[in-house]
């Protein structure tokens, strides 16, 4: 396996030869900035063409096709338009909370971005609590949406922003204690070394049925968390009319739009980290032939792929399932959900102490 | 740099009815000039206008089914980008009337227009939203929706076929490729014209 | 007809008969509430359906014409003239107490001929704005633009209500009420709303999520195609049916032009006859799909719309072959249809009966079955059968809560004598029942094309009609089963060629009526699900 660091410890290197250290490190946070930003357009640009495509194949349709080749030029022309379009000051709402909104929600996602490591020493920065990290900052993404809600004084936007506070605190717990379980599992937070940790097999086959379980769970808890479908109920178009960001026009929805399709690519990374072993190939015991195959395939188009699949399930539910209401979705959660992952992570538990993993 | 006429996919320009118009337009524009960068960067925008128009959810009477049809499976209208539709209009960037437009919606459509987040541009589908259609005589239908809106492009029929609401969308595409922001006739300025015009007039219908 | 008129007569004696289509009573306003009463609560007279509510304008007089429909008797009609001399404060006394889908009905009678309704709960205007001058459909109404220019201005929103209470003295008050408590938390939905099926407006009070009271606001497409009738000649009425549920456009015009027939006598052959009945039966294939993808839509289960659309393409092919448009195909005329069958009309048909089946399970098996919808729709929207009675909910909304209440049945038309079908009944009272009542129709639809398509007759497809269509005097009243109802036209008639009234008793006006009952006590989610298994055409509606 390639590891990554090598390429950027060279650069160090060449950086720390030429300058002195303060300087080096400025550039390297620079560059660093500009490939997360970067990562971040192109991976939220994608995945809006990814699911537009998807649900027209749901849907027995063509999708964007007559922009660019395949309507791959599509998502630029929607930024381009998206970018220039008018900001529409509006009376009567609380003016800096507003403009604050959908910054806080962009900074979190792009802050969930810059903690997942894409391939073997291809992460910012190596955290010991990495995941305890992330799951933190995703609540900050809550913080705005609620913001949006309560500034934009508008009935509708209060509603969708209640609502997704309500839903996004009791599926937090879930998605913790799945990836808790997870956690218990690899005996670390430091995501690094929950990956190595699946050299010799993916969580989900070493862990068996309680890994299962904490992956199911963690798919579904992470579909609210994203608020899409069946659990958009924060936009709930057909109820209220844009959900929490009604009000906003050009980039700031922008913000929102793009936010959203990358909080889906953040779920599936971690989804991917966490069960499926992030950027180690995918081997059976025994097939040496088949094994060397995959071990060509780089460490960075193994993480992509196993994100951009679960992406793919989180997209199908959006596309298949009806919107569930919102009591039912609290029932769901407080009632099912979070009992049986406290029940998994006793399992969890039970074999971790008693190996009965692979 | 000269603005040159505008091209759509798979349409040839001759094909197109109204081409005087879009010339007049394109003749208006080359009359003022502008530099190179100015004009490269002006066709960029509204290469990234014409083709990601995202309508606002808007529809009255039965044009709306027709409306439907074109975003269903057989028309399509995701081909176009144009799938991404709305419901709230500060995101939408135009408004496709589709049904009667009477006394009591004619405030509420002209808020909707209030709320759009400029580019905006309207077009008025069926007859009714052209003319008033077969309820023109009646005591409380608008007689068109140009009345109270700068109208765009306009498609006639009862209801139109998804194929002119299409070629009304395409319309609608290059009448936005010969435009300009940067510099030029201001759009804004002559809408605030419209309604100052509109203003004095409406109470006559 | 004998027994009714002789039991009306003691209870009335000032009441006078008119033999007609069917019998007509004629009641001073003064006598109006003891006859209403006796017509609801006695047991020999058991009218526990107000079919229609009409206001009417004799010039002189003004009035309410009802028709009542009994259900314990064979479908058995009765219509009550009333009427009153004073043109400056006409009042006359409320059914909407005996009868719960009056309510509406009243308020749009007090909004078109200015008629106030003696203890009435809520007298505002329904469909026009609460600033306009006049009563449009008096037949003295000033039309003049100036009088009712377009107003720009926003709508103030009318809390403000009051009813006509009688004192003991006998004398009638007027007493203020308001709409919302002052500390109401009201939501507005519509008139531009994804859910609402075009322009309605609902004013809902909240508590939390919870839906308290839904103010229901009309009139964002009200069109006048009442009033417009009145200025045109019978052949050219006909175009506005077809605009009004446009999810029904054969029904409607099919019903309107039975109703001319009717009044002239004309005898429509049997190829037409086949032909308007298999149109209707395709008609109704279309809506019902468009209502599945839009129930679908509205739940948030968008991939179901396209599938639902996927289907209706094929059937608004058949349409298109034969008639030349996609929608507001205009194809029936006065005395059959305008245009014979295209060749491949048997072709199209059979293929689509072929193909229905296999579908209809594919929507099951993606939607129906899927626990979130069913758990969405189960139990939601309760509407019991002697409610749905009371406020005269037909169609597949008052067979879901088991009423069966099928025009085609009970008054057969057209070839709808000629075959076998099952009337689908459920007894699940709520949204879910609705819904599936729609799906097992499409089914029954599939089931009538069936027998018809390889036994359509030969034959002229228009009766000769005189050049110039002039009804006799008198008034009609026909009912066809449209996809959401019974969708009735009363023609009134003074032996010119243009009718002196016209009125189209919608069935989606009566499903709007029912909102408030619904939605009361379920979320505000819910309220969109219950809209869209009622599934109201707003057109419809408004007229």
């Amino acid at each position: 396996m390639f590891d990554f660091s090598v390429v950027t410890n060279w650069i160090n290197t060449q950086l720390l030869s030429i300058m002195p250290d303060w300087a080096a490190v400025l550039i390297e946070c620079i560059i660093i900035g500009v490939c997360v930003l970067g990562a971040y357009t192109v991976l939220a640009l994608f995945y809006i063409l990814y699911e537009r495509k998807l649900c027209a194949w749901f849907q027995c349709r063509l999708g964007p096709m007559r922009v660019g080749k395949w309507g791959l030029l599509q998502v630029f022309a929607d930024m381009f338009k998206i970018l220039i379009k008018e900001l529409i000051p509006l009376k009567g709402t609380d003016k800096f909370l507003f403009k604050l909104a959908p910054y806080i929600i962009i900074t979190a996602s792009v802050t969930m971005l810059a903690c997942l490591p894409w391939g073997k020493g291809m992460q910012i920065i190596n955290y010991n609590i990495g995941i305890f990290f992330v799951l933190a900052v995703s609540s900050v993404g809550i913080l705005g949406i609620l913001l949006a809600g309560w500034a934009s004084n508008n009935k509708y936007t209060l509603i969708g922003a209640m609502r997704s506070g309500a839903q996004m605190i009791s599926y937090e717990l879930s998605l913790g204690l799945a990836i808790i379980t997870m956690v218990l599992f690899a005996g670390t937070m430091n995501i690094t070394d929950i990956v190595e940790a699946q050299d010799r097999g993916w969580f989900i086959f070493t862990g068996h049925i309680p890994a299962i379980i904490a992956c199911i769970i963690y798919v579904i808890a992470a579909t609210a968390e994203t608020n899409r479908g069946p659990f958009d109920l924060p936009e709930a178009e057909h109820e209220l009319t844009a959900g929490y960001h009604t009000e906003y026009s050009g980039i700031h929805f922008g913000f929102f739009y793009l936010a959203e399709y990358l909080n889906l690519f953040i779920v599936s990374g971690i989804c991917s980290l966490m069960f499926l072993g992030g950027w180690m190939p995918f081997h059976v015991s025994g097939w040496t032939g088949f094994n060397e195959i995959m071990d060509y395939i780089p460490g960075i188009v193994w993480f992509l792929g196993k994100a951009f699949f679960i992406s793919f399930v989180i997209i199908w539910f959006k596309w298949t399932f009806p919107r569930i209401r919102i009591d039912q979705m609290l029932a769901f959660e407080w009632k099912y959900l979070m009992p049986i992952a406290l029940a998994n992570l006793v399992v969890m538990a039970l074999c971790v102490t008693n190996n009965w993993h692979f | 740099m000269a603005v040159k006429s505008p091209k759509i996919r798979s349409m040839k320009y001759e094909d197109f009815k109204d081409n005087q118009y879009i010339d007049s337009l394109v003749e208006e524009l080359n009359a003022t000039g502008a530099n190179v960068v100015v004009g490269k960067l002006d066709q960029l925008i509204n290469w990234g206008r014409a083709n990601s128009l995202w309508p606002l959810c808007f529809g009255t009477s039965c044009c709306a089914i027709e409306f439907m049809c074109l975003g269903a499976a057989r028309y399509d209208m995701a081909r176009y980008g144009a799938e991404v539709a709305r419901n709230s209009p500060r995101q939408a960037d135009y408004i496709m009337v589709q049904g009667t437009i009477v006394h009591r919606m004619a405030p509420v459509l002209r808020r909707l227009y209030e709320q759009l987040a400029e580019p905006r541009y309207v077009i008025a589908c069926g007859g009714c939203a052209v003319s008033g259609g077969p309820f023109k005589n009646s005591y409380c239908v608008l007689p068109g929706v140009d009345k109270i809106l700068p109208v765009d492009v306009y498609i006639p029929g009862c209801p139109p076929r998804p194929e002119a609401m299409f070629y009304g969308l395409m319309q609608l595409q290059r009448k936005i490729k010969v435009q300009k922001f940067f510099g030029g006739a201001n759009r804004k300025e002559k809408i605030q014209d419209f309604f100052a015009k509109n203003a004095r007039e409406v109470g006559k219908y | 007809m004998a027994n009714i008129q002789d039991i009306i007569g003691k209870i009335c004696p000032s009441a006078t008969f008119e033999q007609g289509q069917t019998l007509l009573v004629n009641v001073p306003a003064q006598d109006w509430r003891k006859l209403a009463v006796a017509l609801k609560q006695n047991s020999d007279l058991d009218f526990d359906v107000l079919s229609a509510l009409i206001g009417m304008d004799w010039k002189e007089t003004l009035g309410v014409i009802y028709y009542f429909t009994s259900t314990s008797r064979n479908w058995e009609m009765l219509s009550v003239k009333v009427e009153v001399a004073d043109r400056e404060k006409p009042m006359i006394h409320t059914v909407s107490d005996l009868w719960k889908v009056a309510n509406f009905q009243e308020r749009e009678v007090y909004d078109f001929y200015g008629i106030e309704f003696i203890e009435h709960p809520d007298m505002r205007r329904f469909f026009l704005r609460n600033d306009w001058v006049g009563y449009p459909l008096r037949k003295d109404y000033d039309a003049d633009p100036a009088v009712n220019p377009i107003r720009m201005e926003d709508e103030e929103n009318e809390d403000d209500t009051y009813s006509l209470k009688v004192q003991p003295d006998g004398s009638v008050r007027k007493v203020k009420g308001k709409v919302f408590d002052a500390d109401d938390y009201v939501v507005n939905i519509g008139p531009q709303h994804p859910s609402t099926h075009g322009v309605m407006r609902f004013r809902a009070a909240l508590d939390g999520e919870t839906v308290k009271k839904v103010d229901v606001v009309s009139g964002y497409i009200h069109r006048g195609i009442e009033k417009l009738t009145e200025g045109m000649t019978y052949p050219q009425t006909l175009h506005f049916t077809d605009r009004m549920d446009y999810m029904s456009a054969h029904m409607n015009r099919h019903c309107l032009c039975m109703c001319i027939e009717k009044a002239m006598g004309i005898e429509v052959p049997a190829r037409a006859q086949v032909i308007r009945t298999m149109m209707d039966e395709l008609m109704r294939i279309s809506s019902h799909l468009l209502a599945f993808g839009c129930t679908s839509m509205d739940m948030g289960a968008t991939t179901c719309f396209f599938y639902g659309f996927r289907e209706r393409e094929k059937v608004l092919d058949i349409f298109e072959k034969t008639c030349g448009a996609r929608m507001s195909m205009n194809y029936n005329v006065i005395g059959g249809v305008i245009a014979d069958l295209h060749e491949d009309f048997v072709k199209d048909v059979k293929e689509l009966c072929a193909i229905m089946p296999s579908r209809l399970k594919e929507y099951h098996k993606v939607f129906s079955g899927n626990i979130i919808a069913k758990n969405r729709m189960v139990g939601v929207g309760m509407l019991s059968k002697e409610d749905a009675i009371n406020y005269d909910i037909t169609g597949p909304s008052g067979r879901g809560s088991g009423w069966s209440c099928d025009t085609r049945k009970k008054h057969p038309y057209a070839s709808y004598s000629q075959v076998q079908f099952d009337e689908v009944l459920e007894e699940g009272c709520d949204s879910y029942a609705r819904y599936m009542v729609r799906m097992r129709e499409i089914e029954e639809s599939v089931k009538i094309l069936e027998q018809l398509v390889d036994a359509i007759p030969e034959g002229p497809i228009r009766a000769q009609v005189p050049k110039i269509v002039k009804l006799p005097e008198g008034r009609w009243y026909t009912q066809v089963e449209a996809s959401r109802g019974a969708f009735g036209v009363y023609i009134e008639s003074k032996g010119e060629k243009n009718p002196y009234r016209m009125h189209f008793q919608s069935p989606c006006f009566n499903l709007v009526g029912v909102m408030d009952l619904t939605c009361k006590g379920n979320m505000i989610a819910d309220l969109i699900v219950i809209g869209a298994a009622l599934d109201f055409v707003i057109p419809d509606i408004d007229r």
